[in-house]
């Protein structure tokens, strides 16, 4: 796309089509819905950490007055051993039903073994207290150096790791290994004049999301099965709930409902099979809504990790290699997202040595789910802290450090292809020109600067644009909008048909209604289902203008589309947008336009990230006083919204980096399942985030967009990080720098 | 002739960082791989994305591939 390509809708700050739903209740949310005869479902979770399920008895539970039915893992068909593409990348179908039902062995605090059906929750709930389980048990495996070690307890007696050069023989906790080589990076330390090595910690986290998991599910013997739940993909949980219940897809309706928030921990499922097996058992419909201590026990947070990273420079700043050795936790079962954190990692450089070595270790914690840029901000937590010490090491500037590494187009990437156009160097250059960095610290003051790197993904979107007879649109998407995709797709809409955005009504169909359309996640939205957009409105205006051809009697190419017209440019010919619509009936039927696209040419986003804090050396206690985040968004389509991502990811990042961590009981009981003990940053908790959008255009978006939801909660960690180490002048190695943690590094360096 | 980069992880099975092939679109690349590095499972190779000349393409199956194309293998990216 030209850089100089001029909008009149695109770029600004439009009225959200959704806000006055939600800030009068109206909306409707995930638990919600309600439908006739519906009674309610409830899950019985395991008390250990990891324990064998001797024996189960249900039979008083089972005669209490009010209750339905009860599942179980037995509910369940047998399925293949196999991985199927649903929500954030693929699963494994086998893992996916012993996650929503423990088989024969329970895994975490929190594991749903049986789930009871009755006319009220508190019916189910004094159900289940009538449910008497045996279990043996076992050994919890809780952290990755216990995972790892000799003579470890095994969680899957059939898991041998994957990635070696010999094929093991005896089961590991370790998964797979992930490797990542460039050049020689022992020839690059041979050439520096300074290495720094260190070892990191970074602890469980959650998404931290407001909603709790909520679904309601009415199952039909004629094939018109329902689904009502809050999630990023309705797509996917039709997807993952057929293959988990052996039903073809069009036997399953998903309706997606508002979502107070996912940060990709809304992107599988729980209890949505569940409410479908509790309401074929039953005969109604029924409801499950997690309480908040459910969500935090059994939902799938971000993978702890233990992180070793080299860096080695010249004197002058040239960074000569970089090496990372990562460690993640998947949960219960396989799957962390390490392999994108090696892939991330070092991005942000321009290195001729790297090498990255990733383990993804199993633990007796629920499975992890993708968290906002999956897997980047722990490897890139690790990087950062390591650079900035580079650079205080060799006495420069930490961005003049960084601009001198900076990866650019054409920079050679570890995990494959060369860069093509994106925008470090003018993020750096905007944080380093901004007052905030020339501003002076105070005593107990410290500063700390961070880079961040995510890929940004496209995958399929489907969009139809049905216009009205009097001229308006109704744009049906699939695309679930937990950031405000519905502002974007109409001032998209609105560019192309180069008429007012209040013209277009979103809404997000189920999915029956429009082709399937892959997750909102990724930071694919508004690139790719924004794309979708485009092409149903560019649909719209050909059939526009062939519709006013055939008025006019000439060629479709005869006619022009400005500002909402037709314009027949062999004569004074005018046809408004609303007078063609109004008119189909007689010139061919209604005008509907179509976008089913698999976009690709996803820009990748690098953001940079400046944090200003203040330390309570007798308490530990951290206050971010100042912060500013920098990304590259490509074109911002509706800038109240990317401002609104840069600064919500910058939040999320400075809990993680502050105050969040899961906190278990050496039984393996998470001891702090809830927001007071959990404690996510408040507004009161925080200075204003000072966002600044760079825009250096993706050449494969029409409008230049990059996606802009991952990349922002990327630095936070390491910005945050160092900024405390600055502070106090001990380097951080651990997260969260809560005060007990920050109080026992003063105390043990004074 | 098409360049095609393999990572440490394909290395394993190609012995080698690279190699030329003359391929006029995915398929017959994907084919002409499997005959040249008979270590090489296909399913690796087609459960993977690709970046044809730095674009990531996820679902690759009808690409075509120019003479001059740099082309790497990697495992699909996902987001949150």
């Amino acid at each position: 796309m030209s850089e100089a390509k001029q909008f009149k809708y695109i770029g600004t700050r439009s009225i959200r089509p959704d806000g006055f739903d939600k800030v009068t209740g109206r909306a409707n949310y995930g638990a919600d819905m309600s439908l006739p005869g519906m009674i309610w479902g409830r899950t019985l979770r395991s008390p250990h950490a990891h324990a064998k399920i001797k024996s189960i008895d249900t039979s008083a539970a089972e005669a209490l007055d009010g209750v339905f039915a009860i599942a179980s893992h037995a509910d369940l068909p047998a399925v293949a051993n196999i991985s199927i593409e649903a929500g954030e990348g693929s699963s494994n179908l086998v893992d996916l039903g012993q996650n929503v039902f423990a088989k024969d062995k329970v895994l975490y605090h929190g594991h749903a073994i049986l789930a009871v059906a009755a006319r009220t929750e508190a019916i189910a709930d004094q159900a289940i207290d009538l449910i008497k389980i045996e279990y043996e048990v076992l050994t919890p495996v809780m952290d990755i150096l216990d995972a790892m070690a000799k003579g470890a307890p095994i969680l899957h007696d059939n898991m041998f790791t994957e990635g070696l050069a010999e094929k093991p023989t005896t089961a590991s906790n370790v998964a797979t290994r992930h490797e990542f080589k460039l050049g020689d990076v022992e020839a690059g330390f041979a050439a520096a004049d300074v290495i720094v090595e260190r070892d990191f910690y970074t602890p469980t986290v959650h998404q931290g999301y407001i909603e709790p998991h909520a679904c309601l599910g009415r199952y039909d013997e004629n094939g018109q099965s329902m689904i009502f739940c809050c999630t990023q993909g309705h797509f996917d949980v039709r997807a993952s709930t057929a293959a988990l219940l052996k039903m073809n897809l069009s036997q399953l309706k998903v309706i997606a409902s508002e979502i107070g928030g996912g940060f990709g921990g809304k992107t599988t499922v729980y209890q949505e099979p569940v409410s479908l097996i509790l309401s074929k058992k039953s005969g109604r419909p029924v409801k499950m809504v997690m309480e908040r201590d459910e969500v935090f026990k059994a939902s799938g947070p971000g993978s702890a990790s233990r992180l070793w990273v080299k860096v080695g420079a010249k004197n002058d700043g040239t960074i000569t290699a970089m090496q990372g050795r990562f460690h993640y936790e998947a949960g219960a079962f396989k799957g962390s997202p390490v392999m994108m954190g090696c892939m991330t990692a070092f991005t942000p450089y321009n290195l001729e040595n790297v090498h990255v070595e990733g383990f993804d270790v199993v633990v007796n914690k629920p499975k992890v789910a993708a968290y906002r840029a999956p897997g980047a901000p722990q490897a890139e937590f690790a990087a950062e802290m390591v650079v900035n010490e580079i650079a205080e090491k060799i006495g420069m500037d930490p961005i003049e450090l960084r601009l001198k590494n900076a990866a650019a187009e054409g920079t050679q990437t570890i995990y494959g292809p060369k860069l093509k156009r994106v925008g470090l160097v003018e993020c750096l250059e905007a944080v380093r020109d901004s007052e905030h960095y020339k501003s002076a610290l105070k005593e107990n003051q410290g500063r700390g600067v961070a880079a961040g790197f995510w890929f940004n993904v496209g995958g399929q979107s489907s969009v139809n644009l049905n216009m009205n007879p009097d001229g308006t649109g109704t744009i049906v998407e699939g695309s679930p909008d937990i950031g405000g995709s519905r502002a974007s797709m109409q001032l998209m809409a609105a560019e192309e048909m180069q008429m007012p955005a209040e013209n277009f009504k979103p809404i997000i169909a189920d999915t029956e209604n429009v082709a399937f359309s892959a997750g909102t996640g990724g930071s694919r939205t508004t690139f790719a289902t924004g794309m979708a957009v485009i092409e149903a409105a560019q649909d719209v205006i050909r059939q526009m203008k062939e519709r006013a051809a055939a008025v006019w009697n000439v060629t479709a190419e005869q006619v022009e589309w400005s500002e909402g017209v037709a314009i027949n440019t062999a004569g004074e010919d005018r046809l408004t947008a609303k007078q063609i619509c109004k008119g189909a009936d007689r010139t061919g039927g209604q005008i509907s336009g179509r976008g089913n696209i698999n976009a690709r040419g996803a820009g990748p986003s690098f953001a940079v990230h400046l944090c200003d804090v203040e330390v309570d050396k007798e308490t530990g206690k951290v206050d971010v006083i100042r912060y500013t985040a920098a990304q590259d968004a490509g074109k911002a389509i509706h800038p109240s919204y990317v401002e609104g991502q840069l600064q919500g990811g910058a939040v999320q990042g400075i809990g993680w980096a502050l105050n969040e961590e899961y906190v278990y009981s050496k039984e393996g009981l998470l001891e702090n399942a809830g927001f007071l003990d959990y404690r996510i940053p408040l507004a009161s908790d925080l200075p204003m985030i000072d966002a600044i959008i760079v825009e250096v255009p993706n050449a494969f978006h029409p409008y230049g967009v990059r996606g802009v939801g991952e990349s922002g909660i990327i630095p936070p960690l390491a910005a945050v990080g160092s900024a405390v180490s600055h502070a106090i002048g001990i380097p951080v190695t651990e997260l969260p720098c809560s005060p007990p943690r920050v109080l026992k590094l003063v105390q043990d360096n004074a | 002739m098409a360049i095609v980069m393999f990572s440490s992880e394909l290395q394993q099975f190609t012995g080698e960082p690279s190699t030329s092939i003359d391929a006029p679109d995915y398929r017959s690349l994907i084919a002409a791989l499997c005959d040249r590095y008979v270590k090489l499972d296909r399913n690796l190779l087609t459960e993977m994305a690709v970046a044809i000349d730095g674009v990531i393409i996820v679902d690759p199956l009808l690409e075509s591939i120019s003479h001059d194309s740099e082309i790497h293998f990697l495992h699909f990216v996902a987001g949150g």
